[in-house]
């Protein structure tokens, strides 16, 4: 038989997570009732699913192996696509018309889905900033997100100033608690600052979830006015509709301002800082502005993202600035692949809607979740897109062809 | 037995599970440098494990001090074999990748093993039988250390002593060192840097085991969700001694212990993390290698 090594692996790899799962898959004790349920078939379960996993893991790892693709072909087909111009531009005009019909084709609660996923990709985009470019993990990303949403919660509420006017206040504000966060980290490398970043975030919910009088505690916000569009009443679903195009025009502002700044003067003195921050200094790179700067700007589009978040969901309360938001834009950014725009969106619309959609396997939704993140870092662990930097190619002039 | 006695030891209690899980971050970190986020959640079902074989034990008649020991080999065992599959499945594959794709399929790790302990068993708090043993002694000095703090800083002493000892005199121990100091070149002096890997997260998670077992024992009660903070505060700790130092992380699971005990008890209750976190900010701007780590001296 071809694969009877594979076999008897894949058989030995599922024994093992047989007995490993054995305790917590099999036994459930009731303590109080002192009853010992045994769900033998469980093992059946677990069995099956490892017996085949690491079947299909072997004969992919054996594929590789034996027949290792070409150097072009190891770029994943949407990226070859994306090169060139005669396929990327009819797919543009399809994804922008795919964009415009959608909203009134779809149901109210798939707009709303589709929203969330575009604050998603602006935070995802704004995260880049810091992480993909300047090389700065942050894991409390989600606070400045906090900050923004709250703003618009909080001076709505006492002043009643309306989106408009808080949308630019709320990123303002968002981009000073980056200062803030950024001066005292300065010196901290690496993952020093990702706990660091971590710590300011959990000390900002915790304040949030435990000053009543500021912040309203745990219960939140409510009755969180949606924005206005130039002072007329909309419905239910109309609002939701403007809430998506203002969405889009907004994200658009994004990429372009991001696709901007990339590849200017701060933009290509954070990828220096990104790869190796002594040879930065030493090129003259002002090491102190290059990271403030990531870290008001990164923090800006948080803000901006929070200030929509609020008024779209009309609600706010600590519970949805977890680190485990952080996490997601964390990995809406790596599994992007690190700096690159496309890759941030593509990342951002799978890891939004992907638990929307597996809604229909219920309670096995995040369970999924966790390992599809492990998959997709597992097989594509630079990301979906590769980034690639821009090359300069020398081009000799006339002076140097005389000499 | 004063106010102030009484939230130190609190402080040195929980300083000391801090320490045994953090020691588990501090050493996969000096190997891999990752941060492994799956870690917290080893200690969690090192307690359910616990919870599951005690109970049962304690259904077929045996009481006391068999049980303990009974539950706890086996729950050991068990997060010890847990550590070494998350490594293989999740870390190994991603060997060469980038720094940051490992976190994220630790963090993916993480969601995973929560959901599938609380599909399997249960989302509510359970009821956490207390293991530790009973005795004339611990009676005897009751009157100035309750008995579960007692064992707590005791068995969590006496495990972190044989550690160090392991490291430093064992040729096992040798090899780790060796492995964190510069993973190539231990390679090329002959030692097998997978199977060292593969053994850093096995004792990683033992220890982790033994926190979970302690902590499950004296608070009395677990679920599904516990392994998340745990794990965001023995990170905390293991940044606060120095990452990547052992005594760093004891040290700083000690720190971050006491100074949660004493904020909470003289400041106010609400705010316990963020007297972690704060002294944890402050010790780093001050120090930014942490209060025991090497200040590395980069170079291009």
């Amino acid at each position: 038989m071809k694969y009877a090594p594979e076999l008897k692996r894949s058989a030995t790899i599922a024994l093992w997570l047989i007995l490993l799962t054995f305790p917590i898959m099999v036994i459930q004790v009731n303590t109080i009732e002192n009853i010992v349920v045994w769900r033998w078939m469980n093992i059946a379960g677990v069995g099956t699913v490892a017996f085949v996993l690491s079947f299909l893991w072997q004969i992919y790892q054996h594929r590789k192996t034996e027949s290792p693709l070409p150097v072009s072909a190891h770029l994943p087909a949407f990226q070859r696509l994306l090169a060139d111009p005669k396929l990327y531009r009819p797919m543009l005009i399809f994804i922008a018309a795919f964009a415009l019909v959608f909203p009134f084709t779809a149901s109210h609660y798939q707009i709303n889905i589709m929203s969330t996923a575009l604050i998603y990709i602006m935070l995802g985009l704004g995260l880049n900033i810091e992480v993909g470019l300047a090389g700065l993990l942050d894991l409390g990303y989600v606070a400045f997100y906090a900050v923004g949403a709250y703003s618009y919660a909080l001076l709505n509420y006492h002043f009643g100033l309306g989106f408009w006017t808080l949308l630019p206040a709320g990123a303002l504000l968002a981009a000073f608690f980056g200062i803030l966060v950024g001066f005292p980290v300065l010196r901290l490398r690496g993952d020093y600052l990702a706990i660091v970043t971590l710590a300011f975030a959990e000390i900002l919910r915790l304040v949030l979830e435990n000053w009543n009088a500021l912040s309203f505690g745990p219960s939140g916000i409510s009755n969180i006015p949606r924005p206005g569009l130039f002072g007329i009443e909309l419905t239910l679903e109309q609002s939701a509709v403007y809430m998506y195009f203002l969405l889009i025009a907004l994200c658009l502002l994004t990429i372009f301002v991001i696709y901007r700044l990339q590849h200017s003067r701060i933009g290509r003195a954070w990828v220096a800082l990104r790869e190796d921050e002594l040879a930065c200094q030493a090129m003259g790179i002002d090491k102190t502005r290059a990271k403030l700067t990531a870290f008001a700007l990164g923090a800006t589009w948080a803000g901006m993202a929070g200030v929509l978040f609020a008024a779209k969901t009309t609600f706010i309360n600590p519970a949805s600035f977890t680190f485990m938001e952080s996490a997601m834009i964390l990995a809406i950014v790596v599994l992007g692949g690190m700096g690159s725009i496309v890759g941030v969106i593509i990342a951002a619309l799978a890891i939004i809607l992907l638990p929307e959609y597996l809604r229909v396997l219920g309670d096995y939704r995040m369970l999924l979740f966790g390992a599809a993140l492990i998959g997709m870092m597992v097989f594509r662990p630079r990301g979906l897109i590769t980034p690639s930097s821009r090359t300069y190619v020398f081009q000799p002039s006339e002076h140097q062809e005389r000499t | 037995m004063n106010y102030f006695w009484d939230l130190f030891l609190g402080g040195l209690t929980r300083g000391s599970i801090y320490a045994l899980i953090a020691l588990g971050y501090t050493m996969v970190y000096g190997i891999l440098q990752l941060i492994n986020f799956a870690h917290g959640e080893i200690y969690m079902i090192a307690a359910f494990t616990a919870l599951i074989v005690a109970s049962i034990l304690t259904m077929q008649g045996l009481t006391g001090f068999s049980v303990l020991i009974l539950a706890g080999v086996i729950a050991i065992l068990y997060a010890a074999a847990y550590g070494f599959t998350v490594e293989k499945i999740a870390y190994k594959p991603l060997r060469q990748a980038s720094r940051l794709s490992p976190l994220i399929s630790a963090i993916g790790m993480s969601i995973f093993l929560q959901n599938y302990v609380m599909l399997a068993q249960t989302s509510d708090f359970l009821p956490f039988p207390n293991l530790l043993p009973q005795s004339e002694f611990l009676d005897s000095i009751s009157a100035w250390i309750g008995p579960s703090d007692f064992i707590i800083i005791v068995t969590s002493s006496v495990v972190m002593i044989a550690l160090s000892l392991l490291l430093k005199f064992t040729k096992m121990g040798r090899a780790m060192r060796a492995t964190a100091q510069d993973r190539e070149m231990a390679m090329l002096t002959g030692v097998s840097v997978n199977r060292i890997i593969s053994r850093t997260f096995i004792i990683g998670s033992a220890l982790a085991a033994i926190g979970g077992l302690l902590i499950a024992s004296h608070v009395g009660r677990i679920n599904f969700y516990i392994g998340f903070n745990a794990g965001i505060k023995a990170f905390t700790a293991a940044v606060l001694g120095g990452i990547g130092s052992i005594p760093g992380a004891m040290l700083g699971g000690l720190v971050l212990g006491l100074a949660e005990s004493f904020g909470t008890g003289y400041i106010s209750s609400d705010y316990e993390s963020v007297f972690a976190f704060t002294i944890l900010i402050l010790i780093l701007i001050l120090k930014p290698d942490g209060i025991l780590g090497r200040s590395s001296q980069q170079k291009v």
